[in-house]
């Protein structure tokens, strides 16, 4: 591949990389059109504004608008059916400007190649995913956020793959790819394969959850590693979040990835020809394609870049687990069944019954709507929050929600109160069959969605739904119960996560990241769609009272 | 001798019946012309447009067949006289004009092949006669003609109205269809150059070399076939053959980046002659934006200019007039050349007074929407665009989320034209008239539902996704110079194709891009994988099993074989003691 091969490419590269390294306040829109109109590409920009439904701290923003900038480079008599995405992420403040001036570069080099048969769409995004979000809903017209954005003019058909480019630092010694996007989705097998087999033929040093593949897989510490790439993963991918801007191409069906450059203080370093010289080779690759990655793998998780362990490997773990939830209910069906032997009229029968109904339901619809206004009411009274307590509006968001969440213990009591009569035998019997069922069906259809999740959550509330019942020991329960919690499972997930990372924090940082988390997955939620907070709130919170209550059962 | 006699016949059989005797001066029965024009674009690439057009004064629907033919090519008069043609437009395209980029085209085409048909009203089985003429034509131009059938073939109420000379303008004999995912090369190409009364030897036609051709932004190739007008009343008329071909060159990757373009870097040929049988050869290059050469200089330069109407625009052309050897020079070749003085290309994008764009939006693969968006940057005209749609049947288009919006509000169209779809029949056909307003951007949608097509339906690559045509706009665009009605006075072959009725405006046809859909798709690896586990199952397990429960086990007897029974025989013969 001749990229940058002859000096004069390369002096262009070098000019523009140093124009970019100069300060830069807000993205350069302009500059970006004109450099980009004179490589010979269709240039197009998109303005977008969001207010964000309360500020985000660790990003520092409340009210967003920006610029999206995109060339189009039309391919030689194609009919703009298809399309290639490169992107940059660019936004004031931060450094990726390595990152444009390699984009503007590869830019240069395609467009006076003759061998595209799909037109390749060069993006510079700002405000990172806020920017994307905007261009891929006005790409494909659809509004799911309700971000503001002004319509597109230029497309370049339906788009088959994408690649965000993230070079944090001059230097790059290895390159990382992250997969894991919105929802836990992930991109094709086929895409990770295609990267590491350049990496491979280029000689770069790659890497996956930033830890480097190790050779030694038969001694235990070289199993461990992988376990621990493995578990950085699952982490990730429960987590719901997009880890790149790539995450967010996903919903549309469009195979991306992130490839971020990284720092790690080698001896060896990368410099941008080798990393432009790998986009190269993938984006020709990726160009020859006649159909959509669809060969390989969906659903997948990855010990080390050039191992993968399948969905049918990892699926019958979580179906073991799952098969525990079945066999309870089976047993609880089995005892109702039998008639019990203090009851020999009829008439008994039938009002127990009806109160069983009763005690069945009632839990049932107030456990929901505890769920409903844990979902509700951190966003919706973060004003009335702010007025009252000294706190700012994020603060008042994740209090508001752990507030609530706690609230909810008192579940049992409110339960009670509205029962008639005692609780009987009987009707936990009843409450916890539909609880377990209800938690086999909830966390079956999360684990085909999102395994990760399905099956971190399985962890926890497995444990809880088959050992529950009135007649076990309270307080000791009630401690394993509140321990074995969503908030607690997502506690001690914030802690597993920093030690994997090897970066272990103090409880009072693993507290302020916690609550930080919290707010993040309620931003996500409002900002791009994430599914967790609302599957969290709505569904597991609620179920997992459901269990609460049958341990207060009277 | 053989060539000389026919002729004679004709000549007594026709001329001497009815016009030979009336016309003072007997003009040539068949004519040829051939042009070139070159624009060079906004953009830095340069536009080359060939026109071969062929007159015959003859009647191919009379009793007794054609049977001679000179200029005109035999295999399309078979063809005409054969499926009773009126008029009959094929294209082959290969990319999409960029109309933000290079202003509208001459002609325009759609990516992929087109074919619209007229035919005579005396044809009683349309269906049938069109159905053989694509298969006809896919064996004329070596391409995938045959292809087109009923469901992807419709009948435009409207938009498609006959070029030529008009009688009736029933649709029922009208078709229209597009192969959106026909790819064009050379193998099209070759048979379209047979149809030139010179093919490549000679003329123009010279330059068509395929691997020039092929290395550019765009190319089309295009045959229409019409009846036309000889004179002014309309006395006589003529059979009209127009074989054009439109290249777009990329100024970064066919012209290495640099202003300057010649025929030999266009086409790695030069002119050395004009087809000795064409009445006149030409041609001619736009420099209008160029009065006083401060822009590009043409060499070597040319006294000769013209003036034409174009697309509502009036252009100065440079004329090289290739049937005066003058303009070979003392070299006897002509190879142009246009150098531009400064080499900075503008890259701003135009501002076309029509154009229009579409694409599919939405996401998942159940439903999704069309738009259509159509621009009209006229500052203070508005004007009515006729929009057909022609869309698969697996897209199951709901028309009562139709849409027209302008501007924020909406639109009625004055005339909508449906005609549902029939499952593996027949598409959806979507006609209608909407008025574009003055400066404005009009979206259409229309959602739709993706269907699950049966297993056999899917194509080799499912996966790729399935092609929707290109929706066709045609409008009558407000002109900024009176159009020239004229149509017997001579013009430049360009400007002469579509029949202009009155000076205020000037006819155009805009494409928009063809769309990709993905459809559900199932995964095609697996009854592969599902026949190879139950071939396993089936042979290793059942069949041992069955083979065990089956068999009767018996002690075999020793038998002697053959060899030993005869070495026993001898022996006995022979009475030595026989083998055991």
């Amino acid at each position: 591949m001749g990229l940058l091969s002859d000096p004069n490419r390369r002096r262009a590269l070098i000019s523009l990389l140093t124009r970019l390294n100069a300060p830069i306040c807000g993205m350069p829109v302009d500059w970006l059109v004109k450099t980009m109109q004179a490589r010979g590409l269709e240039v197009f920009t998109q303005r977008f504004s969001r207010t964000l439904p309360f500020p985000d701290e660790n990003n520092e923003r409340y009210i967003v608008e920006g610029t999206n900038v995109y060339g189009i480079l039309r391919a030689p008599r194609a009919p703009r059916t298809e399309a290639l995405v490169l992107s940059a992420p660019c936004s004031p403040g931060d450094d990726n400007n390595q990152a444009v001036g390699l984009l503007l570069g590869l830019a240069h080099y395609f467009r006076n190649q003759v061998f595209w048969a799909k037109d390749i769409i060069f993006l510079v995004n700002e405000h990172d995913l806020i920017g994307m979000q905007a261009w891929l809903e006005g790409y494909h017209h659809t509004n799911t956020t309700g971000m503001d954005w002004s319509p597109l003019q230029g497309r370049g058909g339906s788009i088959q793959a994408a690649l965000s480019l993230e070079l944090s630092s001059d230097v790059v010694t290895s390159l990382d790819i992250v997969l894991e996007g919105l929802n836990g989705q992930l991109p094709n097998l086929d895409l990770a394969n295609l990267f590491y087999a350049f990496c491979q033929k280029i000689g770069v040093l790659c890497t996956i959850q930033g830890r480097i593949q190790r050779n030694d897989w038969d001694s235990v510490s070289g199993y461990s590693h992988a376990v621990q790439t493995m578990m950085l993963m699952v982490m990730k991918q429960a987590s719901g979040r997009s880890w790149g801007d790539h995450g967010l191409f996903l919903r549309y069906h469009i195979e991306a990835a992130t490839i971020k450059g990284i720092n790690s203080f080698r001896q060896y370093k990368t410099d941008a020809t080798t990393v432009g010289r790998l986009l190269e080779g993938m984006y020709r690759k990726l160009n020859n394609l006649l159909e959509r990655l669809h060969q390989s793998y969906f659903f997948y998780l990855m010990p080390s870049l050039s191992h993968f362990v399948s969905i049918g490997y990892y699926m019958p773990a979580f179906g073991l687990l799952a098969v525990i939830l079945l066999l309870r209910a089976l047993d609880l069906w089995v005892q109702l069944a039998t008639p019990p032997s203090r009851n020999e009229d009829g008439v008994a029968d039938i009002e127990q019954s009806s109160t069983g109904v009763l005690s069945v339901l009632t839990p049932l619809v107030i456990s929901h709507l505890t769920g409903a206004a844990l979902y509700m009411l951190p966003v919706r009274f973060q004003e009335m929050a702010v007025e009252h307590f000294q706190v700012s509006e994020t603060e008042a968001v994740v209090l508001t929600a752990i507030a609530v969440y706690t609230g909810g213990l008192a579940l049992p009591h409110n339960t009670h109160r509205l029962i008639s009569g005692e609780g009987t035998e009987q009707g936990w019997r009843v409450l916890k069959l539909v609880a377990v069922l209800y938690l086999a069906v909830l966390l079956g259809c999360t684990a085909l969605i999102n395994f990760s999740l399905g099956f971190i959550l399985a962890l926890t509330l497995v444990p809880v739904a088959s050992f529950v019942t009135p007649h076990v020991p309270k307080l000791l329960s009630a401690v394993v119960l509140v321990i074995l919690s969503p908030a607690f499972t997502l506690l001690f997930s914030v802690f597993i996560f920093q030690e994997l990372q090897e970066m272990p924090v103090s409880f009072q940082d693993g507290w302020m990241l916690y609550l930080s988390v919290i707010s993040q997955g309620i931003l996500d939620h409002y900002l791009y769609g994430s599914l967790v907070y609302p599957l969290i709130a709505l569904m597991v919170y609620p179920c997992w009272l459901l269990f609460w209550n049958i341990l207060f059962w009277k | 001798t053989f060539y000389i006699e026919p002729l004679k016949i004709n000549k007594l059989g026709v001329r001497a019946s009815d016009t030979f005797v009336l016309t003072p001066t007997p003009q040539p029965k068949d004519d040829f012309q051939e042009e070139l024009v070159i624009r060079p674009l906004h953009s830095g690439d340069i536009y080359a447009s060939f026109q071969f057009r062929t007159l015959w004064e003859t009647d191919f629907m009379r009793e007794n067949k054609v049977s001679h033919y000179r200029l005109f090519p035999k295999s399309l008069g078979q063809v005409i006289s054969k499926f009773s043609v009126r008029e009959l437009h094929i294209s082959f395209t290969q990319g999409y004009w960029r109309t933000m980029q290079w202003g509208q085209p001459f002609l325009p085409s759609p990516p992929g092949a087109e074919l619209w048909v007229w035919f005579q009203d005396s044809v009683t089985d349309v269906d049938a006669a069109w159905k053989e003429l694509t298969n006809v034509l896919s064996g004329i131009f070596c391409a995938s003609l045959n292809f087109i059938d009923s469901t992807n073939t419709v009948q435009p109420s409207a938009s498609f109205k006959p070029l030529g000379i008009v009688n009736e303008t029933d649709h029922r004999f009208l078709r229209y269809a597009t192969l959106p995912r026909e790819i064009v090369c050379t193998e099209n190409l070759t048979p379209w150059k047979k149809l030139l009364p010179c093919g490549s030897k000679a003329g123009l036609a010279v330059l068509l070399k395929s691997e020039k051709l092929f290395h550019s932004s765009f190319f089309s190739q295009t045959v229409h076939i019409r009846p036309v007008c000889q004179d002014r009343e309309c006395k006589t008329t003529s059979w009209e053959l127009r074989q054009t071909l439109n290249v777009v060159f990329d100024l970064h990757t066919s012209g290495q980046g640099k202003r300057e373009w010649s025929l030999f870097k266009m086409f790695s040929r030069t002119l050395t002659e004009a087809c000795p049988l064409a009445s006149s050869s030409k041609i001619y290059i736009d420099v209008t934006d160029n009065p006083q050469e401060e822009y590009f200089e043409l060499s070597p330069a040319t006294p000769l200019l013209s003036q034409a109407v174009v697309l509502g625009d009036r252009r100065t052309f440079s004329v090289y007039d290739l049937t005066q050897q003058v303009t070979f020079g003392t070299v006897r070749s002509l190879n142009l050349l246009i150098r531009w003085k400064s080499t900075e290309g503008e890259c701003s994008m135009l501002r076309p007074l029509l154009h229009a764009e579409r694409y599919v939006a939405g996401y998942g693969l159940q439903t999704g929407e069309i738009h259509t968006v159509m621009y009209n940057n006229h500052p203070f005209r508005s004007f009515p665009v006729l929009l057909l749609d022609s869309v698969p049947w697996y897209l199951r288009l709901y028309i009562h989320t139709l849409t027209v919006t302008s501007k924020g509000k909406d639109n009625t169209p004055s005339y909508i034209h449906y005609q549902p779809s029939k499952d593996r029949m027949r598409p959806h056909l979507l006609e209608m008239l909407v008025q574009l307003p003055p400066h404005s951007v009009t979206e259409v949608t229309v959602q739709f539902e993706r269907a699950l097509l049966k297993w056999t339906e899917y194509t080799p690559d499912p996966n790729h996704g399935f092609y929707v045509g290109s929706s066709v706009i045609s409008a009558l665009v407000p002109s900024s110079v009176a159009m020239d009605t004229n149509i017997t006075q001579e013009q430049p072959l360009f400007s002469s194709f579509f029949p202009c009725k009155e000076e205020s405006s000037y006819f155009v046809r805009v494409y928009t891009e063809p769309l990709l859909v993905n459809l559900p798709t199932p995964d095609f690896s697996m009854p592969y994988n599902v026949i190879c586990l139950t071939c396993t199952v089936v042979a290793v397990g059942y069949g041992s099993l069955y083979n065990l429960l089956t068999r009767s086990f018996q002690i075999e007897e020793p038998n002697p074989r053959l060899a030993k029974k005869i070495a026993n025989f001898i022996r006995r013969i022979r009475g030595v003691p026989l083998l055991s």
